[in-house]
């Protein structure tokens, strides 16, 4: 039978998904047509949608950016007429016109999303899912689980990069009457998506892959701790932990051994900061998420002070795949430290913004390039920030850089959870670092005076300069600063806030300078530092702008060029926004 | 606090089942971790925390109303305010934030006059700032209640603001 499968993920539906579902539904139900509509997560090509694919006798076609009114010739063409659509097709087995955002990807963690409908277990279970847990639990020891995923070479896909088998090992030999499992969806990254669209479009693997971990570490119960902000990933959660209870993959003596496992959801309320593994535990407690000092790890003593084992939701993922495949399947892909791959949400000035899952090892142009399609508006490539508010930004002349944990280390970034937000020469880095500081310095729990108080002043010395007061010695002092609040924070969150300041601070110190000695943004985007005047070849005098202007600093004659005076003018921008005949100029 | 407020909330609020069954199976379970779960809901049927239910969950909890408070504040998405009848919530995240999302939101605060977090004299907007709606694909993004509108400039949102505060003046 024929099958339309909708992106019905948070980006599907943003892009109207969802009333191209109904839509189909209504107009298939009228038409009496034996096909089979169903949802499906996202398909990673978040740029094209609302995506549609349709399915028949081992063929597929995939129509980009469907709307509404596209349905009903879709439908008339492709499902009664078998005449498909070409010029809305992207992909099928003739035509492959964004073939190479696909060509470059090895989908692992995303082996599923996009592929089956994440509402129906049976789905999961005929691409082998539950298969790797219940031979785990049938004929493999907890030390023999935990043994292929250390040879696996996975590392915790949540930031910190540390081996997630070592971590096993320590929560396995942890005594303890009682422990616990964790699953961090907390995803506070501003600009990330990888684990919200795993969850929304392949909830059972992540379940599954934590079942292999309560087992191997020997924890009865788990808790998924999930951003309050992602209401559709907790709903397909859930339904998955019922469909999962009523095969019996929950609950009590799973598939006939002594492994018994309980799940529970928390809501996450809204702080950057209970994505530290501490501070989610004091969470889940029902406390404020403040961070504690480690040790004591959450390994020795975590959740209710028992034995605890926290991992991210890629990390999850990835487990059934490797104890299905083995682990030499796994660690053949990437470097020599980075084994398998890892998921990035590219955003930004990118053309194709979306989610790609790429072997370590593959180079920041490879992602940009192939992957992404290059800059949006053929501007120029600039930077490429990773790692969100933890991270750094990496300048476009080291694109040739591969991406592994260690190498972006080096440059002062980090791999992070994996957002890639790519920027072109409109954005200014000071501003972005200005950006990203505003964010930690508001997600600060306050515990610690360091980051408390030393990003506050970070902050205000960055406010000095993007408003044209910057002083000579302010880039040392941030320096200065930054040094001493990696050094002395208690959490991550404190010791990585100075990161986006450093290393812009590093590559595109000129910009600083530019903004301090110049009195002027590179970029043209700091408003305290631009001029607005009109070009008078291009004023047609229509008085747009005159009525716009709040503070009545634009003057002229019907017809005549217009002026604005300077002293006056608030550089709110509204006259370059309003004229239509591009005759406002920043510099 | 004595129980008579206790009695009182109880008998004036028929809201309070929701909360009164979830704290009844929640004292089956663990105390403390059982607070933020029974905020959200006091929240989810209020719109907001009253001063009225801090006090009422102190007293069925054993927590001292101060770090109920503590924990309020502590996290972004408890209010102590109602909010307004729609609203708007602005994406400050990094891929809004590159792509002009501070330009949306001046026009945001200018046409419906409210701030970050402040909700409108009539009461009908409320403008809320969050980080990353996860639609960064479309940005800058904006949601309206419940539906999403990306790719936007200046001037198209003033459109969509404009279609959208016709539908309201039609409705009333
Ligand atoms: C400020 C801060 C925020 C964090 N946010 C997240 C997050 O949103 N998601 C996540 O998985 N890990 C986050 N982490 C990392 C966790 O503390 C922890 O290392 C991780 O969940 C472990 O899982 P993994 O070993 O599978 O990576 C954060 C760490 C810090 C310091
Ligand atoms: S940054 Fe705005 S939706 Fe992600």
């Amino acid at each position: 039978m024929m099958k339309i499968k909708v992106g019905l993920g948070t980006c599907g539906i943003s892009a109207g998904g969802e009333l191209v579902y109904n839509k189909l539904e209504s107009v298939i139900k009228e038409r009496n047509l034996n096909v089979e509509l169903c949802e499906t997560g996202c398909m990673g090509m978040c740029y094209e949608e609302a995506l549609v694919e349709i399915e028949e006798n081992g063929e597929s076609f995939l129509y980009a950016k469907v709307t509404e009114d596209k349905v009903e010739r879709i439908v008339e063409d492709h499902v009664v007429n078998r005449n498909p659509v070409e010029e809305w097709i992207i992909r099928s087995s003739e035509i492959s016109k964004e073939d190479s955002f696909l060509k470059n990807q090895n989908r692992i963690v995303l082996r599923n999303c996009g592929v089956i409908n994440p509402s129906v277990i049976d789905e999961y279970i005929a691409k082998k899912g539950y298969e790797a847990i219940k031979d785990a639990v049938k004929n493999k020891t907890p030390q023999e689980v935990i043994n292929i995923i250390k040879e696996s070479g996975l590392r915790g896909r949540g930031g910190g990069g540390f081996s997630t088998g070592m971590k096993w090992q320590f929560a396995h030999d942890a005594v303890g009457d009682k422990k616990y499992i964790i699953c961090n969806a907390d995803e506070g990254d501003p600009g990330a998506f990888m684990d919200r669209s795993i969850l929304e479009g392949d909830p059972h693997s992540v379940l599954e892959g934590m079942l292999i971990a309560a087992y191997s570490i020997g924890a009865d119960e788990a808790y998924f701790y999930v951003r309050a902000e992602y209401p559709l990933a907790i709903k397909r959660l859930k339904n998955a932990i019922s469909q999962a209870e009523a095969k019996g993959f929950l609950g009590n003596n799973i598939f006939g051994s002594d492994f018994s496992i309980k799940i529970n959801i928390k809501e996450g309320a809204g702080a950057f900061v209970c994505g530290e593994e501490t501070a989610l535990i004091a969470s889940i407690e029902g406390k404020r998420g403040v961070p504690k000092l480690r040790p004591p790890f959450p390994a020795i003593k975590g959740l209710w002070n028992k034995p605890t084992n926290i991992n991210n939701v890629e990390s999850f993922a990835n487990v059934p795949w490797i104890m299905l495949n083995g682990a030499s399947a796994y660690n053949s892909l990437g470097t020599e430290k980075s084994k398998g791959t890892k998921v990035f949400a590219l955003a930004g000035k990118i053309r194709r913004s979306g989610l790609a899952e790429v072997p370590m090892g593959t180079t920041i142009n490879e992602i940009i390039y192939e992957i992404g399609g290059g800059i949006k508006e053929g501007r120029e490539f600039k930077a490429v920030q990773m790692g969100g508010p933890s991270g750094g930004c990496i300048p476009a002349s080291m694109g040739e850089l591969k991406i592994d944990y260690d190498e972006i280390n080096k440059t002062g970034a980090i791999m992070g959870s994996g957002g890639l937000i790519v920027l072109d020469e409109t954005t200014c880095m000071v501003d972005l670092a200005k950006f990203f500081l505003t964010f930690t310095q508001n997600e600060s729990c306050g515990k610690c005076t360091f980051c408390r108080i030393g990003t506050k002043r970070m902050l205000e010395i960055l406010e000095r300069i993007t408003d044209g007061e910057g002083k000579q010695g302010d880039i040392e002092l941030l320096e200065d600063l930054g040094g001493k609040i990696k050094a002395a924070s208690l959490c991550g969150l404190g010791q990585t806030a100075p990161n986006p300041v450093l290393t812009t601070i590093k590559y595109f110190r000129e910009e600083y300078e530019a903004h301090i000695n110049d009195k002027k943004c590179p970029a043209h985007s700091c408003p305290s530092l631009l001029v607005y005047s009109i070009l008078d070849d291009n004023c047609k005098g229509c008085g747009l702008c005159i009525k716009e202007c709040p503070v009545g600093a634009i003057t002229g004659d019907k017809k005549m060029p217009h002026n604005i005076d300077q002293i006056t003018c608030i550089k709110c921008g509204k006259c370059f926004d309003i004229c239509r005949l591009n005759a406002v100029e920043k510099i | 606090m004595s129980e008579m407020v206790i009695e009182e909330v109880k008998s004036t609020d028929r809201k309070k089942e929701i909360l009164n069954f979830k704290i009844d199976l929640i004292k089956k379970r663990k105390m403390s971790g059982s607070l933020i779960p029974l905020l959200q809901s006091a929240q989810d049927s209020y719109g907001y925390i009253p001063e009225k239910i801090i006090y009422y969950i102190s007293e069925l909890v054993d927590i001292p109303a101060a770090d109920i408070y503590g924990v309020i504040t502590f996290y972004s998405q408890f209010r102590l305010q109602p909010l307004g009848e729609n609203i708007i919530r602005i994406c400050e995240g990094t891929a809004c934030h590159v792509n002009g999302a501070k330009g949306i939101l001046s026009v945001l605060k200018n046409q419906l006059g409210v701030g970050v977090d402040e909700t409108s004299k009539d009461g009908k907007y409320s403008l809320q700032s969050v980080a990353c709606i996860g639609c960064c694909s479309l940005a800058p993004v904006i949601t309206i209640n419940d539906e999403t509108f990306g790719n936007l400039t200046p001037d198209s949102l003033r459109k969509v603001l404009k279609k959208f505060t016709n539908v309201e003046k039609e409705q009333v």
